[in-house]
């Protein structure tokens, strides 16, 4: 348990693709502090709604202020572009003097920073995230219209890397050094290094060239044609899924070859259990704690990753948004969409830490 | 009985032999990656074309004469490949740096000072990571990156925006190791002995937490050169019409990929192959630093 423990504790600390990271970090990193890096959870015996309430508590407050420096973080960088507002928005150098002084009205740039602070802060409680500056549409509902189809991808890649990734790194750990381990985790390697954005163009390719096969374009919604609907997504989710999968095998198999070495296993081996139960049923759930962690993580990569992906299938959900708000540099809406991505991201990665008490009844929170 | 220098490179080859036999993928994949840091250096002789002469046929399919085919502006793929490797892996190593540079300061600080200074960093690093990845960078380039196009200060930007969602990573790693030797004694000898804070950080410290630092910075080439592929991709990038990229490349060719596969196909191999031998090649050298893990990995 202490070195699934320090695993999982590890693996909190990376970003971005790298399971290849997290695994340098379980040595260099180890030793378990209780410093501010490795958060929050230590293993006490105690037990106790008492605790668990706290613990819920703190971590909720500690969310809030995340979330509250990342909107200043917003405000700030927005505040600090370099030369003048108006040149992005109009995109040549030169401008009227009027023009500029009305976008800057129209952006409430020309008050004092404080009320402006003000403003913008009680706009986002209020879930007011402004007009964008072209169309002046609401950036709020342009969000809320588009949610339903990144989620959707999202999830669906999701399950996509699960389905494939468990079953690989489970394989892999139980049969290490085998031909089959070395087979697996060379094509997991190969995935990670695939560009989601150039497999995505891939699957619209070679299907059409050589079987003259395209999924039906454009997006109806899954509550009106669910048929259509998985088949206009399935591509997109298999490449947004792929390098997921890749880096969750990794996982899972580093995490299962720890778990497989402990007691407990051997115990459950020398009960006389069938080895498949073993691996499954006392293996795999201990060792998923590394694999829900690196989850969290890799979500603010698939977020990432819809942004390319659904301007190549030409999906019109948040990361086209995104896309289309980059283009044109109409900025409140990027900033909307930012401080939507981040939030989302927090919620979950909140989510997550709440949900090892229900992955592994042992940890308990002080 | 040779000269003690001579003596610690003699050493030096040994254990690189060594690790070459024990590693022959990863030592294969660390060719690859010499191999493609040459081609970024020698681009401009290696290329047999202009990349932004335009006198060749329109979306000619790859053949003798033109490896890789032409793309739709009547340029020859092969030699925007072959350049466009200069920004592609330049960037990648350039953010890779930066991220070091910051992720090595934030965790040597946050570390070895603790209190106030680690709690600080801590938050400023749980910031960086509350934005999706390629979404902060994005956000940090629409703002920040005004003039694009091909030049230092947009090769800054855009290794910074890289840098800075590699950053945390790494601070975070050099924390923990720093965090391990802090209360060794020596450090605490170098601290009775009167030597500056800031000493005693760069002179016992850095030297023993290099290790690390070189494994997460190999093992994030690969991500920064997908990241800059991406952005690329995306606009965001450095690169022009005579300025090539892999991600331009792809971002150029959009309009044609079914008609003409190969520019689709040729730029993204490109940026496969260079993603592939450095994460190859970082694992391994992972492995090679780190004796204890190869049992788990």
């Amino acid at each position: 348990m202490a070195l699934t423990f320090r695993l999982q504790q590890t693996i909190k600390m990376t970003l971005f693709t790298d399971t290849m990271a997290i695994i340098v970090l379980v040595n260099v990193a180890g030793q378990t502090h209780n410093g501010p890096f490795s958060r929050h959870m230590a293993r006490e015996p105690r037990m106790g709604g008492e605790h668990l309430g706290r613990y819920v508590a703190k971590r909720l407050l500690f969310s809030l202020l995340v979330l509250w420096l990342i909107s200043l973080v917003v405000f700030a960088a927005v505040r600090a572009i370099p030369g003048d507002v108006c040149k992005i928005v109009l995109a040549t150098p030169d401008v009227d003097q009027k023009q500029c002084n009305a976008i800057r009205a129209e952006l409430g740039l020309n008050r004092p920073l404080a009320v402006q602070y003000v403003s913008y802060m009680g706009n986002l409680l209020k879930g007011d995230l402004g007009n964008t500056l072209i169309n002046k549409r609401d950036v709020a509902t342009e969000i809320r219209e588009r949610v339903p189809l990144t989620l959707e991808l999202t999830v669906l890649s999701t399950v996509f890397a699960l389905a494939i990734s468990i079953p690989i790194g489970v394989i892999s750990a139980a049969r290490q050094n085998s031909a089959w381990d070395y087979g697996l985790r060379f094509l997991s390697i190969g995935w990670l290094s695939i560009p989601s954005f150039w497999l995505g163009t891939m699957l619209i390719i070679w299907p059409a060239r050589l079987w003259n096969y395209s999924p039906p374009a454009g997006y109806v919604d899954i509550w009106i044609d669910p048929f259509k609907n998985l088949e206009q997504l399935y591509l997109p989710a298999i490449a947004l899924g792929i390098a997921l999968s890749a880096s969750l095998a990794r996982v899972t198999r580093s995490s299962m070859l720890e778990v497989l070495r402990q007691d407990y296993i051997r115990t459950a081996r020398a009960k006389g259990l069938a080895e498949g139960w073993v691996v499954v049923r006392h293996g795999l759930r201990n060792a998923m704690i590394p694999v829900t962690t690196l989850f969290a993580l890799q979500v603010g990569v698939l977020f990432g990753g819809t942004v390319v992906l659904e301007s190549i299938f030409a999906l019109p959900g948040l990361g086209q948004l995104t896309f289309n708000a980059v283009t044109i540099k109409d900025y409140t809406e990027v900033q909307g969409l930012v401080l939507f991505f981040a939030t989302v991201l927090v919620a979950i990665n909140l989510m997550v830490d709440l949900s090892y008490a229900w992955i592994d009844p042992r940890i308990r929170y002080a | 009985m040779p000269a003690p220098a001579l003596r610690e490179r003699w050493t030096a080859l040994r254990n690189l032999a060594r690790a070459t036999r024990r590693e022959p993928v990863g030592a294969a994949a660390g060719m690859v990656c010499l191999l493609l840091v040459a081609l970024a250096v020698f681009a401009g002789q290696l290329a047999p074309h202009a990349v932004d002469a335009t006198s060749f046929p329109r979306l000619h399919a790859p053949s003798l004469e033109y490896p890789f085919g032409t793309d739709n502006l009547f340029r020859d793929m092969f030699s925007r490949i072959i350049v466009g490797s200069r920004i592609s892996i330049g960037v990648g190593f350039g953010s890779v740096f930066i991220g070091t540079l910051i992720g090595t300061v934030l965790g040597m600080v946050g570390g070895y000072l603790g209190g106030w200074a680690d709690l600080v960093i801590g938050r400023l690093l749980d910031v960086i990571l509350g934005f999706p990845p390629l979404v902060a960078a994005i956000f940090f380039l629409t703002i920040f990156n005004t003039n694009r196009g091909y030049s230092l200060h947009s090769f800054l930007l855009v290794s910074l925006a890289i840098g800075l969602i590699i950053a945390p990573t790494t601070a975070r790693i050099v924390r923990g190791a720093v965090l391990s030797i802090r209360t060794l004694q020596y450090i605490e000898a170098a601290e009775a002995t009167g030597n500056s804070t800031l000493r005693i950080m760069w002179r016992h410290v850095l030297p023993n937490v290099v290790a690390p630092i070189i494994v997460i910075a190999s093992v994030q080439i690969g991500n920064a050169i997908l990241a800059e592929a991406a952005l690329s991709f995306l606009g965001l990038g450095i690169g022009d019409d005579s300025h090539p990229s892999w991600g331009k490349m792809l971002q150029d060719t959009r309009g044609v990929w079914q008609a003409a596969w190969w520019t689709a196909v040729m730029p993204g191999m490109a940026i496969s192959l260079a993603v592939l031998s450095f994460n190859v090649f970082g694992d391994a050298l992972r492995d090679v630093l780190d004796p204890r893990l190869r049992q788990s990995s």
